[in-house]
């Protein structure tokens, strides 16, 4: 009795598809029943088009006909999380505010996609313009982790990571601005990566704090993560701070002879808050890697702690300024109430706009405003070199940083919904990698006795995706984590 | 430990943001926790160290002078929440003199 097809890995439905074994529109097909049948319980989908898929399935069963197939990732389907513009398709980044927008373009990563064949599935739940850490501040729907319906999957990039932990797609697209690829993968028990920043274009993802936005890919597996940064990767002319830095052959270093590496953990950083039991899947990680011949490095990150009040000044500060483009007057929702246009402003981005993300305008609005911007603003800029040179530091004697993903697994629903605090803290270990604007790989290493999946997080060099990818192949290889599938 | 306070009114207004009584009770406490935790970050010695606005600049990114395709403008209204004559139509601004 073969898998079947929704439970394949991206690789694996390469192979097939190359080897003519099946039709991207069975492929295709079989995403779309395995959606339909369990997405009543996940709800990972903020909108999904079945004739479209199989119309860009049937495109692509049709170049391969013909000999002419785009690549490795024709035929495959990926799912987009809500933040990512697809021409024709809906855009709302999970708010009221867009809730009838429709993308006029494609992004680049979108037209990279394309170009590779990829069958474009869906939009995906968020939390509301990526703020959040849990998906709860989506204004549309809840999302659940697939591992314990009643728990979150993290977030923001919370739909993407539930939609590949459920099978709805064997692959995803999420974006991380504090750790929002990388700590939802955590609690799904699926892969995660944070490309440098840079790495990927930021053009035609919606705009959060663009210091530290970047898109990357959410996959069961290494090798799926390395295949679809291949994708994705590379410099664009339309985004100003895209690097013409040279893309190396990541499917290659996955599949390369296993080396023996440096790695730095930072134990003076797991502190407070670590939970016992992802604590102790951290220690057998460490274990495993020395037992493989890596060498184990103990390293401090000085200004570690200090990354939650960097990033969330430096965030919401950058935050309040993108946001003010929701103004109702071009593109986004207009209240009706309004008396004159000033007053447009206020009351459409009242009505629009949800909690979470009014207090983050707030709060960015505020430590830039005048009198605040040197305490705060200039203040966290300056602290945001110190954390960067924390890492450029244990760069010198260490190939990675080894630390948990996220403290906890997976909390319940509503657990932390009143205390923006509480939640802040889920993405301590994660934050700081954006800051200093490092590559950051999440990869399942453990379950909890409650069957909850852990996650490892190795941070790299600027531009070392191609050694992170490698590392935590050594990992999985050794591990069957990756190949558990939630029950649904 | 004293409390940093948030003229809410005052930044409300910068952001152009109506908010409820309830919102602005809510945010005012919620604030005030999250400066204060903000104030871990006077403990650093900061003296000397240069700001960082971003991990990698790169500088003068100038496209080719070359025209290229556009919205049209009907592709550029395809969202605007109300428009007459090819424009987006807003509220009077200016008052009658």
């Amino acid at each position: 009795m073969s898998e079947p097809l929704y439970q394949l890995t991206v690789a694996e439905l390469s192979r097939r598809l190359a080897a003519k074994q099946v039709t991207s529109e069975e492929v295709t097909r079989a995403f779309i029943e395995r959606t339909n049948a369990v997405e009543s319980k996940v709800g990972a989908f903020l909108h999904r088009d079945e004739g479209d898929a199989l119309a860009q399935a049937r495109a692509s069963d049709q170049r391969r006909a013909a000999g002419k197939a785009f690549g490795p990732l024709d035929g495959v389907p990926i799912g987009i999380k809500d933040v990512v513009a697809v021409k024709d398709q809906p855009l709302t980044c999970a708010s009221q505010i867009l809730k009838k927008f429709i993308s006029p373009y494609d992004a680049t990563v979108i037209e990279r996609l394309r170009a590779a064949g990829v069958v474009l599935w869906g939009r995906l739940n968020m939390d509301e313009f990526a703020m959040g850490s849990s998906t709860e501040n989506s204004s549309y729907q809840t999302t659940s982790n697939p591992w314990d319906l009643a728990r979150i999957p993290g977030g923001s990039s919370g739909g993407s990571a539930a939609c590949v932990a459920a099978g709805e797609a064997p692959a995803a697209l999420g974006s991380d601005t504090g750790g929002s690829i990388r700590q939802p993968a955590s609690l799904c028990g699926i892969v995660g990566l944070k490309p440098t920043y840079g790495v990927v274009s930021r053009y035609g993802l919606v705009a959060f704090a663009s210091s530290l936005d970047q898109i990357g890919p959410m996959t069961r597996t290494i090798e799926d993560a390395a295949m679809l940064l291949q994708a994705l990767a590379g410099h664009d002319p339309r985004d100003s701070t895209s690097l013409k830095q040279p893309i190396p052959d990541y499917v290659a270093a996955v599949n390369a002879p296993a080396k023996t590496w440096t790695i730095g953990v930072p134990r003076d950083f797991f502190g407070e808050g670590l939970d016992p039991e992802v604590r102790a899947s951290i220690e057998a990680a460490i274990e495993f890697y020395k037992s493989k011949g890596c060498k184990i490095v103990d390293i401090t990150l000085p200004h570690a702690d200090l990354g939650l009040p960097v990033y969330y000044i430096i965030a919401t500060a950058e935050a309040s300024s993108n946001l003010a483009r929701y103004d109702g007057v071009r593109y986004t929702h207009r209240s009706a109430k309004a008396t004159d246009a000033v007053d447009l402003y206020f009351k459409s981005r009242a009505e629009g706009f949800g909690p979470e993300v009014k207090r983050r305008i707030i709060l960015g609005t505020y430590v830039l405003s005048s009198g605040y911007y040197d305490a705060y603003y200039l203040r966290a800029q300056k602290v945001r070199t110190l954390i960067r040179r924390d890492f450029e530091d244990a760069f010198m004697q260490v190939d990675a940083v080894l630390t948990p993903t996220a403290p906890t697994p997976a909390f319940k629903r509503g657990e932390k919904s009143d205390n923006p605090l509480a939640m802040y803290l889920s993405d301590i270990y994660t934050i700081s990698v954006n800051l200093a604007g490092l590559p950051g790989l999440s990869l399942p290493c453990g379950f909890t006795k409650n069957n909850l999946p852990i996650g490892l997080q190795l941070i790299g060099r600027p531009f070392a995706e191609a050694d992170l990818l490698a590392m935590g192949r050594l990992f999985e290889a050794g591990h069957d984590y990756s190949s558990r599938r939630a029950q649904l | 430990m004293s409390q940093p306070s948030v003229d809410i009114d005052y930044v409300a207004n910068l952001a152009r943001l109506d908010l409820s009584a309830e919102e602005k009770a809510r945010f005012a406490a919620q604030l005030g926790d999250i400066l204060a935790y903000f104030e871990k970050l006077n403990a650093v010695d900061v003296s000397g160290v240069e700001p960082m606005a971003h991990a990698f600049p790169v500088f003068n990114v100038l496209d080719d002078d070359v025209a290229r395709p556009g919205f049209t403008a009907a592709e550029a209204l395809r969202n605007a929440p109300v428009q007459r004559d090819n424009q987006f139509l807003v509220p009077k601004v200016v008052d009658d003199a």
